[in-house]
Order: structure tokens, then sequence, then C-alpha cells
């Protein structure tokens, strides 16, 4: 169980965040800048929030009205920093036992049995220098576990990776923490490391929290316009909300009639890339309600993917539309659809 | 050459030991004040920071005659200072090699000073902020994390810091003066026997000195270039 409520200012940006949570595997998705690991930062104690409290498992961290702010020595927090801050001068053996407490014999033995579980055989005598970035990561990893912490932070881990390599350290990332019984908390900005990773999810935007529950359901239903921006949803307007059952969108020039109820509080709407249906109109046949009509303006060929980024052909709103592979036959043999079809499912109604 | 060899067997040697105890130990007061000293200033706060900086950096900028000059005013035996320390512990100062490395000290130590400071603020906050969360005291961080990671910049300033401390002449000889088997080092004694025409024997302690101090630069980047060579830094 996790409790946060905190404020912290900084020059001009204001850090606000009140947070409750007791799954173990927690992820805050947020741009750079949105104040994620600040938060982190403020639990592990390296940083003072302006006010609040913070409470971990029952423990007190810090209150300020209270006057408590344990220092981070005995916070018992691991911290995993995104260039992983190995100490540059020990070898790995004297990066686990750094921060042990116990005697040297006892050091030794936890040594041995952190670079066995974390598959560094052999390289204990190394400097982190001569590591390569993924055995980097899992000697710092090590080095927080020989520490035994309650808890876990997980600071962008992967951005100092190549692309190549960080689909399978995030794959050993969450097999090396399947037996860690404490909480972890992973800040990304990458929606598809949170989603792998984290149970409950926390959208951050300019040192808020903008929605918070449970990654799937966020992730099929973000709800707040935010929060599909950045669980990746590329396209979002402005809409109308007539009655219950009716929205106007004017950027795309349509209107929707919908099965379901909608929420006073809807003032956009969104639809993923991935979600949009082509629709090539017979001659003589009438477009229905929900239908785009785009035209092409550029297009990016990824090796398995391509993205097509259109026009509506009135207001010129931007409508970005990808393409996976089984379709491109299709496409080649149809030509462009003039329309983009976009079914009620997977309309996001968002505030 | 052989009236070389006369001056080597005749000449004393004394100004050479004086020179070498007093850089040694200066160059240890130095290293001990200098890295506590830019460790307090870079945790302090901006104004201070600008005025402690100031403070400390001026034995280098100020002629040493001048800082000579403060430290015969601090430390005469007709002054409280001086007073005092003679009157409570029997401490002389003036006139003494305990004036030496004061002297020597005082003008070396904004050298050892800087660079401990310049390599301290190189080194990654995150390292610190790592070994806090592992439960390192701050004292254990910084003896066995940031120093060691400042390393080359450390070595540097205590290289650099002895070669001063090595050759001071003008805050020595106002304050220690030139006393022959006490005070008397190679640089006073070069100035002596240039002012009685004795080129030969100034070319000797000439020659001497500039040995000396290569050496310990080699020697310094040999002990560095091999403890370093295997440690990435960013």
């Amino acid at each position: 169980m996790i409790e946060i409520n905190i404020s912290r200012t900084l020059g001009r940006f204001h850090l606000n965040m009140e947070v409750k949570s007791d799954s173990r595997r927690i992820g805050i998705l947020g741009a750079s800048g949105c104040g994620k690991s600040m938060t982190l930062g403020c639990i592990a104690g390296i940083e003072s929030p302006d006010r609040g409290r913070i409470v971990l498992e029952g423990r007190t961290l810090y209150d300020r009205d209270q006057k408590i702010n344990v220092k981070p020595q005995k916070r018992k927090i691991g911290y995993l920093f995104q260039n992983y801050a190995l100490f540059p001068t020990m070898s790995v053996r004297k990066n686990i036992m750094a921060g042990l407490k116990c005697g040297k014999a006892e050091q030794e033995q936890i040594a041995d049995k952190m670079i066995t579980k974390f598959q560094l055989d052999g390289l204990g005598d190394r400097l982190p220098g001569e590591l390569s970035g993924g055995q980097q990561q899992r000697a710092a990893l090590a080095r927080i576990m020989a520490y035994e912490p309650e808890v876990i932070l997980l600071d962008e881990p992967f951005s100092a990776l190549d692309e190549f390599l960080k689909d399978r350290l995030q794959q050993e990332l969450i097999q090396m923490l399947e037996d860690y019984p404490g909480t972890v908390i992973l800040v990304s900005h990458s929606r598809d490391e949170i989603y792998r990773f984290s149970d409950e999810l926390i959208v951050m935007d300019q040192g808020k929290v903008v929605c918070h529950g449970n990654t799937e359901e966020t992730f099929d239903c973000p709800g707040w316009k935010e929060a599909a921006r950045l669980t990746g949803c590329k396209n979002i307007t402005e809409a109308i909300r007539e009655d219950e059952h009716h929205l106007q969108v004017p950027g795309w020039g349509i209107r929707f009639t919908l099965e379901q109820q909608i929420d006073e509080e809807i003032r956009y709407v969104g639809i993923r890339a991935h979600d949009f249906e082509p629709i090539w109109l017979a001659d003589g046949e009438q477009p229905e309600e929900g239908w785009i009509k785009v035209k092409v303006d550029s297009v990016a060929k990824l090796p398995f993917e391509h993205k097509y980024f259109l026009k509506e052909l009135e207001k010129q709103e931007d409508v970005c539309w990808f393409v996976q592979r089984e379709l491109w036959e299709v496409l080649e043999e149809k030509g462009m659809p003039g329309w983009l079809k976009i079914p009620e499912e997977k309309l996001l109604l968002l505030k | 050459m052989k009236e070389i060899m006369e001056i080597l067997n005749n000449l004393d040697w004394s100004p050479l030991f004086i020179s070498i105890k007093t850089g040694i130990v200066a160059t240890i007061i130095s290293f001990f004040l200098g890295i506590y000293a830019a460790r307090k200033v870079i945790k302090a706060k901006p104004w201070v920071k600008a005025v402690a900086d100031g403070i400390l950096t001026l034995p280098m900028v100020l002629p040493p005659t001048v800082a000579g000059f403060f430290l015969l005013l601090l430390f005469s035996r007709r002054r409280p200072v001086g007073i005092f320390l003679y009157e409570t512990f029997d401490i002389k100062v003036v006139q003494t090699w305990l004036g030496c490395i004061i002297a020597a000290t005082v003008i070396a130590f904004p050298l050892m000073y800087r660079n401990a400071r310049a390599a301290f603020e190189q080194v990654d906050v995150n390292l610190i902020y790592a070994g806090r969360t592992l439960g390192m005291s701050e004292m254990a961080i910084f003896w066995k994390v940031v120093v060691p990671t400042a390393g080359p910049g450390i070595i540097s300033g205590t290289i650099l810091t002895f070669a001063r401390a090595l050759g001071e002449y003008g805050a020595t000889s106002m304050l220690a003066g030139n006393i022959p088997k006490k005070t008397a080092t190679i640089s006073q004694r070069i100035a002596m026997v240039v002012q009685d025409g004795d080129y030969m024997t100034a070319g000797v302690w000439v020659i001497i000195v500039m040995l000396i101090a290569f050496g310990v630069i080699v020697l310094m980047n040999l002990i560095s270039g091999r403890k370093m060579k295997n440690i990435k830094r960013w």
C-alpha cells in the first residue's frame, strides 16, 4: 500500500501528486518533464517535496505537518537510475557490497548470490565501464536487490539502451522481478514498456495525475484527452454533444449516433490510428454516418507498417491511419479509400 | 666540469631537504584541507559559495609577498595571535620551519582546492543519490565514491600543489626568512647565491629543482595512468 500526496514547486513547474494504490506493479506514464522522475525522487528521499505526506506500507516516510522526513539511507527503497549510476571506480562485486552493513564474510556471500542470480558470473571483478548496457542494468539491479528494499523504483530503465536490445531486456527485467515480493514502480514515457509491465497505471501530465486505474482498462478506455494522447491515440479532436446519443465532430465533418449514453462532460473524441476501417464507395452508394472523407497528404513506409498522414477534405484536419502488412495488398489493388469508417466500439469518448 | 664537481662536493644540501620536507608537508595539509573546503563550498548556498570561493582562491592571485605580509601581521610575536601561540603553546612561526610550511601551504592550497572542486562538480550527482538509497553514509559516499571518481582531477591538483609548494619563495622569505639549515629553501638559496654573483652554484640548484619537478610529474602521471586506464567516465 502506497499513499502519496505531495506538492513541489521548482521554478515555474508545479508538481501536485495525489495517489493511493495497493498494486504491486505500478506504472507512471508521462511525457518528459511531466514530473514523474521528480515523484520518484520524492519517494526515495533524494528530493524533498514542499508539502504533503508519503506513506509506504504503513511507514510514514515524509510528513511535513508532523515534521517527518526519513533519510534516503533509512527508507529501504531501491532506485534504478536511468544511467544505472554504478560506481565507476568499483568492480561489480564492490558495487554490490557498497551499501551492505553486515560483516565482510556475509557481504561476500550476498555478492556471490546476487552475481549468480543476475547472470553476472565471471563479471564480478570487472569495472562498470567494461560491461555492456544490459550487463550494467543487471549489475545495478543486483546492487539494489542485495540491499533488500521494500520498494523498487525504476526510472526510465530502458531509455539508454539500443532499440534491438530493449525488447529482450524488458522481458528479462520482468522475469527477474517476478519473485520479488515488494512493490515496483516503473516510470516511463514509453507506453509499450508501461503496458507490458504494470498492473496499475497512473498517467501524468504537467505535474498532475490525469488518470489512474487498471492498465488494460485505461488503454482501452482512457477517459481523458491527455490520457488518450499519452497512451498513444493519434487522432483526437473536439466534439460537441447534442444529446444523450448524438455527437457532432466538426473537425472531421461528421456526426455520430451512438447506442451508448454520452456523458455530459465529453468534450473530445479520439480514435487510435490502427482502428479505422477503409471504405471504398461504389458508384451511387451514399456515405454513412461516422465516415470521414479523406485524402492522402503523405505516407511513411516502415518495415512492418505503413503510416498514412491524411487530411479531412473540408476542414483539413490531420488524420493518422496506420496500416499493418495484411492490408497492404488490398490497398494496392483497390487504391486509397476515399472514406475511413470509425466503428462505435473503437471511438473513444474523452473529457 | 671540474668546477661543477667541486661545487657539488662542497654543496650544503640542507636547502634540498628543507624544500622537499616543506613541499610534502604542505601538500598533505593542502590535500585534506582542499578536499574538505571543496566539499563544503559545493554544498553551500550561492552567496556563501561566492564569498568563500573568493577568500579561498585569493592567495593564488595575490602576489606572494602580499600573502606573506598578511601572514607576518598575523603571526608576529608582537601581535595577538603570535603572542597567544607563543605564550600558550610555545609555538614560534616567524623565522622557523613552521613558517615555511604555513607560507607554502597558504600559497599552494588554492590549487588543490580549485582542482578538487572542479573535479567534484563533474561527478554525476546520481552516483551520490544511488549511494544514499543504498544506505551508505555521507562520509562513505564522499570517500569511497566521489573522491575516487574525481581521481584524475584530484591527482593533478596534488601534483600542482606539490610543485607550487616546492618552489614557494615570496611568502616564505617574508614569514620564515632565509636562515641557513633552518628555513633556507632552494628558491631562497638560488636568490641568495645569484645576489653574491655565484652563478655556477645557482645553476646547479636550478638543475636540481628542474629534475625534481619533472620527476614528480612523470611519476604521478605513471601512477594515475595505470590506475585509471580501465575506468570509463561519462
